[in-house]
């Protein structure tokens, strides 16, 4: 079957490859077989090959179709739904050789063909929104889709050995007119796909470039940077390139030949980037042509040059070209791997082998943006060609061939190419922009000497023996009984590491990475003396504006811990380098000795593994347990009569209606919908139908999916139907009459659809399920919200939930819930279904479309942020650290699937982790402990990365140096998370005691052990002056305080929220930062472009320092109060509200207006560089100073006394009254 | 009659020692990385039960006979199981919960409760051999 499917692959690749040179890229592996021995310049244009190509086809297409679903084919071929239409299709292609980049071609074939054959006989032929309930057994006769194997399924494909020659003189005819390459084609595909439209980018990609930016939202602003730095750095090497990216990267007509050229041309110095962008690229070109053709090679024997491609493309990579090829080389490895092994077995060869995780290519991260942009419009052909014949292609001057390098055959491929790609990464840094603060550049630059060997990198760690001033003043004792001003002006940053300057300058950003002791305690004992909790703070996925990516053929790894190499090993010599996690002595491949920066041999220390603690590598098929999945998303829409009252239906469809272009994704996107009330509700959309059909299931008892293939579908073949959808879906069901609510067997239903692909659920659920599997009981005793002694029902209700999200996990898809529900649904069981299959949780306590518009507003804004989101699919992290550290729990949501591994079936930008730490070997034998977190991901594009952030931090043996580089906000977070773990497994007030316990004990232990002075009173070091405020404010919190009245499901989500938000985040809600806004002055504003950001003093929370006359901001993380005094000085009020005075504000304002005052300039500078580095975007209220106020913005201020909780000075009271006990 | 009391004893030990030692095994296969916590737990899971019958079986024996030292020594053993089996929260999924099981060093606490209780079996065997043969002597 896998031959059929090669046919197709082969097929579309020889007709692309005439074309378009460069567009070929998706079919990499394609070409391998089709011209084995064929010089890459000849293959290219060269009609020949393709005529091979074409014989071996009908071989291919001979056997029977329907064979192994679970291999590579079977998975490309599903992806191709349209099989049995491939004639057409393969019509078409030729007729746009670039097909793979435009979506219409594909698509308008297929529409027509699909008619005819599989819906006719669809039982349903009623219309979709007549809510016709089907029987069971119509759906599941459905003869077209009976494929059960579905997503990987094959499907039908016919070829009918007649087209073939017909196909093969269109071929020829393209071959003939190159030029016809459609450009047209590309433009459209352009936003959706950025990758298309960079097609020249390909260096910066490759290794390097700064790939991650957060961009979904932008793909085409960010690239354009993104690129234009790169490129000027090329210079030196391959000028060329930049000229040849820019016309590429417009995706305009007129480039169009450009690309092609470039493609042949550049591709030899790209190689490596070409060929994973393309892949992405070409929807069809990863799954089906890659997995296909070497599929094919494996079954039939009658293809030789599938034989072929399979072993030049291992011989290459052992060269230094290696890295170059490598890639190539790796992707028809692994193809041919799966081929014989099969999706299931994890992929044998892999060096890599066992742990990790199955991984995967990656694209370009962002939003698929940036890197992946790289080089898009390539030649994937010229790739596999190298790989192939080693260097064939012709290359030497990659960039600055521009076009006129297709002439140019085989130059040396290697290495110059290479160098480009690699100096790219550094110089990009370089030019970064200023505003890249983590990655400054400079560090980069300047960083040219890692550690070559130990003795230098002893040296380099002199330093710790002087005691640096910061940690003097860290160290400073402070009587909080006495000091009262205890607030830095600013917002607390990260204590840094005290380490040598040339490590401080590798390390990892503390956004990223960031541990509780930023010096670790050499033993447990000592841990133990210092009364601190250790563990890590991980925020590994998050958005980065700059990330080096590494397209390499070998990913270097210590051979006996798996550790990847980071700038914390040491170089014994040329050839050996030290695991800086294990101790073991490894061979540095030959591969690695390559500086692609100096173009030199022998500098593996400048590699960018090396010179950058956060890295991307684009992993081999070694990573992959199954071919990348594409991304796949399933909406599961409560559509109950509670649902309906609450209206959530119609602002979800319009916001998924403007962001349906914006899913991250590639060509293979498939979407699918599903609603329930007591029945569950399937759409089949189907490309072909003039409508969406709804078929109901209402036996929730034993919840069956009543057609395979069609309910999960194809996002750009069927787009117009799923926009018909969702623009029909809120009237649908707005005369419901059913209150129950099937939760459960929804959620199985959800399963069953998703688990072929795995991919990413969402759940909108607005009340307590009542029916089905999973139906739970209300629990909450409203009278006994505000009860001191204890809450109960924090845990879950049933096991069910956990049972399905662990199916779910194994499945590689995560469930996102939604809740918005007035009344109590339960939360705690329900987040089960998140929490252990890695998804998010939002709760929109009370929402209404109309009584409770700020809810709205929240909702509409976390929508938009969600959808466009980057994600990551089937992801696996594994966290490792120096010998003689283990990890002992884990916080956050994800399933701990063995010791050190946490699996994550959907990765998202949003959500962090934490781990505890036990020292369970002495440290005395290093100077530093290390950590790395290394992520393997399945991007939105389909290809596999491995994200790898690794922390050095020095050891120390002295009380005084721990608590010296105690990070007080990551303590806090940290035993916030151990607080809710108690709070679920013990009770809420031992969680709350425990809290209070860990600042008595931190003083009682600072005082016996390390402050000499016999003073009176609660003396700490300055480093965590802030650790009882820091307490308190926990024990007000939402889900830790009692007495006050807090409802159980906001408690619950408060709890949820602790687990997975990123520190910065959880510290703005835990500490709110108050600023005075009416005074503000340019003393010490920060300039950023043009703007002029004021930078305000952080004021402390009591209402103390708030005052009548003034203005205050308030920053809780995801919602800013903008407080206005009664007495408040009118010219503010006027200049930035826009309202006369105080008594003329209306009283739910909700937004700053944009006037063109100084003063008004400078509060919406402030305010949006608040609200720029966190990934929703927070509301703001202007609330005015009376009594409603107190509800809102008193509550935040912890310092002071509330009913139920006390102030800052009795808490020390209290803590002091410990202490002396 | 004593005889057979023991002789019941005696093989409902060796079955709790067997269960003792493969309860070790997996947790260690776990602990290995041999085995994902999802079939470990499952696989423990399952045996939770029996493990609990069988030493109140035990138990049971000793008081019917009146043979109140062994009856003491197996009670706080038999109350330790039931305590732990019903103590489990409602949500999760037996005693052993593939969620929690790498959290707060409990796979270390399973383990060395299977250690203990290997140990503790293995004395009870011994008694049970030893009070066996005197009763048949005395017979």
């Amino acid at each position: 079957m896998s031959g059929f499917t090669n046919l197709n692959s082969s097929v579309s690749y020889s007709q692309n490859s005439t074309p378009n040179g460069g567009a070929a890229p998706p079919y990499q592996n394609g070409p391998v077989q089709t011209y084995p021995s064929m010089y890459p310049p000849a293959g290219y244009y060269g009609a020949p090959p393709q005529q091979q190509s074409y014989s071996t086809i009908p071989g291919h297409a001979a056997p029977a179709p329907n064979k192994a679903p679970t291999t590579n084919n079977a998975h490309s071929a599903n992806y191709y739904h349209n099989n049995h239409q491939q004639q057409q299709q393969q019509q078409q292609q030729n007729h746009l050789p670039q097909h793979h980049v435009a979506p219409s071609p594909y698509s308008a074939p297929l529409s027509s063909a699909t008619p005819s054959q599989p819906y006719a006989t669809l039982p349903s032929a009623a219309p979709p929104p007549s809510n016709a309930h089907y029987n069971q057994q119509p759906f599941q006769q459905h003869p077209p889709y009976a494929t059960p194997g579905s997503y990987y399924g094959q499907q039908s494909y016919h070829p009918s050995p007649a087209q073939h020659p017909q196909q093969q003189q269109q071929q020829q005819q393209q071959q003939q007119h190159p030029s016809l390459v459609p450009v047209s084609a590309c433009a459209p595909g352009a936003p959706l796909y950025p990758i298309v439209s960079y097609p020249s980018a390909p260096g910066s990609s490759q290794y390097g470039t700064l790939s991650s930016s957060q961009s979904t939202s932008t793909p085409g602003g960010l690239p354009t940077q993104i690129l234009g730095a790169p490129l000027h750095q090329y210079s030196a090497a391959p000028p060329p390139s930049t000229t040849a990216v820019q016309p590429a990267y417009g995706a305009v007509p007129p480039s169009q030949t450009a690309p092609t050229v470039n493609g042949q041309g550049s591709t030899a110095q790209n190689t490596v980037h070409q060929h994973y962008t393309q892949s992405h690229q070409a929807s069809l070109s990863y799954d089906s042509y890659s997995g296909v053709t070497q599929s094919s090679g494996g079954a039939d024997t009658d293809q030789p040059p599938s034989g072929t491609p399979s072993t030049s493309v291992h011989s290459s990579p052992g060269h230094h070209q290696g890295m170059q090829y490598g890639y190539v080389a790796n992707s028809g490895a692994s193809s041919a791997s799966a081929t014989t092994s099969g999706p299931a077995e994890a992929a044998p060869s892999s060096s890599s082998s066992d742990d990790d995780e199955e991984e995967e290519d990656e694209d370009e991260e962002a939003g698929g943006d940036t890197s992946s942009s790289t080089t898009g419009s390539a030649s994937p052909v010229p790739n596999s060609y190298d790989s192939l014949e080693g260097g064939s292609y012709p290359d030497s001057m990659p960039p600055s061939n521009d076009m006129a390098n297709q002439a140019q055959p085989y130059g040396s491929y290697g290495y110059p190419s290479m160098q480009s790609a690699y100096q790219q990464g550094p110089a990009s840094h370089a030019d970064a922009s200023p505003s890249h603060d983590l990655y400054g550049q400079s560090s980069y630059q300047q960083y040219s000497q890692p550690f070559p060997n130990l003795s230098q990198l002893s040296a380099a760690l002199g330093g710790l023996s002087g005691v640096p001033e910061l940690e003097v003043e860290a160290l400073r004792p402070v009587n909080l009984l006495q000091e009262r001003n205890l607030l830095p002006p600013r917002p607390l940053e990260a204590p840094e590491p005290n380490v040598s300057s040339d490590l401080k300058k590798v390390n990892c950003s503390p956004q990223t990475f960031r541990c509780t002791l930023s010096s670790i305690p050499q033993t447990q004992a000592l841990l133990n003396k210092a009364r601190l909790p250790l563990g890590l703070l991980l925020h590994p996925f998050r958005d980065l504006q700059q990330l080096p990516v590494i397209t390499s053929n070998t990913i270097v790894r210590c051979r006996s811990c798996r550790t990847y190499i980071n700038p914390f090993v040491t170089f014994l010599d040329q050839r050996r380098w030290k695991c800086n996690l294990c101790y073991r002595v490894n061979d540095v491949p030959d591969e690695f000795m390559y500086n692609p920066v100096t173009r030199s041999y022998g500098e593996p220390h400048k590699r960018p593994e090396v010179q950058n603690s956060t890295v991307e590598f684009i992993a081999s098929s070694d990573y992959m347990l199954r071919p990348p999945q594409p991304a796949a998303y399933l909406f599961v829409l409560d559509v109950s009569h509670n649902a309906v009252e609450a209206g959530y239906l119609k602002y979800f469809c319009e916001s998924l209606l403007e962001n349906l272009t914006k899913l991250p994704g590639d060509m293979r996107t498939r979407v699918g919908f599903l609603t329930f009330d007591s029945t569950i509700h399937f759409y089949n959309l189907q490309e072909g139908l003039s409508q969406p059909q709804m078929l109901v299931v209402s036996d929730i008892d034993d919840v069956f999916i009543p057609s395979h293939d069609s309910l999960m579908v194809n996002l750009k073949e069927s787009k117009e139907l799923v926009k018909d959808l969702l623009t029909s879906l809120p009237e649908m069901f707005s005369q419901s009459r059913e209150t129950h609510s099937a939760l459960g067997p929804a959620l199985q239903a959800a399963f069953k659809l998703m688990s072929p692909t795995g991919g990413r659920v969402t759940v909108f659920q607005t009340q307590l399920p009542t029916l089905g599997a999973g139906a739970l009981q209300s629990r909450e005793d409203p009278n006994q919200r505000s009860n001191a002694k204890g809450v109960q029902h924090l845990g879950p209700a049933t096991d069910f939930y956990k049972k399905l999200a662990l199916d779910c996990s194994g499945q590689q898809i995560g469930v996102d819930l939604f809740l918005l529900s007035s009344q109590y649904a339960d939360l705690a069981s329900l987040a089960c279904i998140s929490k252990y299959s890695a998804g998010s949780i939002f709760y929109y306590p009370s929402f209404h479309y109309i009584h409770n518009p700020a809810q709205l507003e929240k909702f509409q804004k976390d929508l938009e942020r969600y959808l466009t989101r980057k994600i990551g699919f089937e992801a696996v992290m594994r966290i490792r650290c120096t010998k003689g550290l283990s990890i002992h729990t884990f916080h956050g949501n994800f399933f701990v699937r063995s010791t050190d591994l946490l699996s994550l079936a959907n990765v998202n930008p949003d959500s962090a982790f934490a781990v505890q730490m036990s020292i369970e070997d002495s440290l005395a034998d290093s100077s530093l402990a290390c950590f790395q977190a290394a992520l393997l991901y399945t991007s939105s594009r389909g290809k596999r990365r491995i994200r790898v952030h690794t922390l050095c931090l020095p050891v120390v043996n002295q009380l005084s140096d721990v608590y010296a580089g105690a990070d007080v906000q990551a303590i806090t977070c940290l035993l916030a998370n151990m607080a809710i773990d108690r709070s679920v497994t013990s009770s809420l007030s031992d969680a709350r005691d425990a809290l209070v316990n860990a600042v008595v004990d931190l003083v009682s232990a600072y005082k016996s052990n390390v402050s000499n002075l016999q003073q009176s009173g609660l003396v700490v070091p300055a480093s965590m002056r802030l650790f009882p405020l820091y307490i308190l404010a926990l024990l007000k919190q939402k889900a830790l305080r009692t007495g006050a009245s807090t409802r159980l499901d906001e408690r619950v989500f408060a709890m949820c929220e602790f687990k997975t938000q990123p520190l910065q985040q959880l510290m703005r809600m835990v500490h709110p930062d108050l600023y005075r806004l009416d005074n503000i002055t340019d003393q010490g504003a920060l300039h950023l472009n043009d703007t002029v950001v004021p930078q305000p003093h952080l004021l402390h929370l009591s209402a103390e320092r708030l005052s009548r006359d003034g203005a205050f901001l308030m920053d809780c993380g995801n919602v800013f109060y903008l407080w206005i005094g009664k007495c408040c000085n009118e010219m503010f009020i006027r200049d930035v509200l826009g309202c006369p005075n105080y008594a003329s504000i209306p009283p739910n304002m909700s937004h700053i207006p944009e006037l063109e005052t100084p003063l008004s300039e400078r509060v919406r500078a402030l305010l949006d560089w608040l609200q720029d580095n966190r990934a929703f975007s927070s509301t703001i209220h202007v609330v005015k100073d009376d009594a409603s106020a107190k509800a809102t913005l008193f509550q935040h201020l912890v310092e002071d006394q509330s009913e139920v909780a006390s102030s800052y000075r009795d808490f020390l009271q209290h803590i002091q009254q410990q202490i002396s006990k | 009659m004593e005889a057979a009391v023991f002789i019941l004893s005696l093989v409902d030990c060796c079955a709790l020692i067997f269960l003792s030692v493969y309860f070790i095994i997996t947790l260690s296969d776990l602990e290995c990385d041999y085995i994902n916590a999802r079939a470990c737990c499952s696989k423990l899971n399952k045996w939770v039960i029996p493990e609990m019958i069988g030493q109140c079986l035990s138990t049971m024996l000793m008081l019917i006979s009146m043979h109140w030292f062994i009856f003491l020594l197996n009670l706080p053993v038999a109350a330790w199981d039931i305590y732990r089996y019903v103590k489990v929260p409602m949500g999760n999924m037996g005693v052993f919960d593939p969620t929690e099981i790498h959290n707060r060093g409990q796979l270390k606490s399973h383990m060395k409760e299977a250690m203990i209780k290997l140990g503790y079996h293995l004395l009870c065997f011994f008694i049970y051999l030893y009070s066996m043969i005197l009763a048949l002597i005395n017979d």
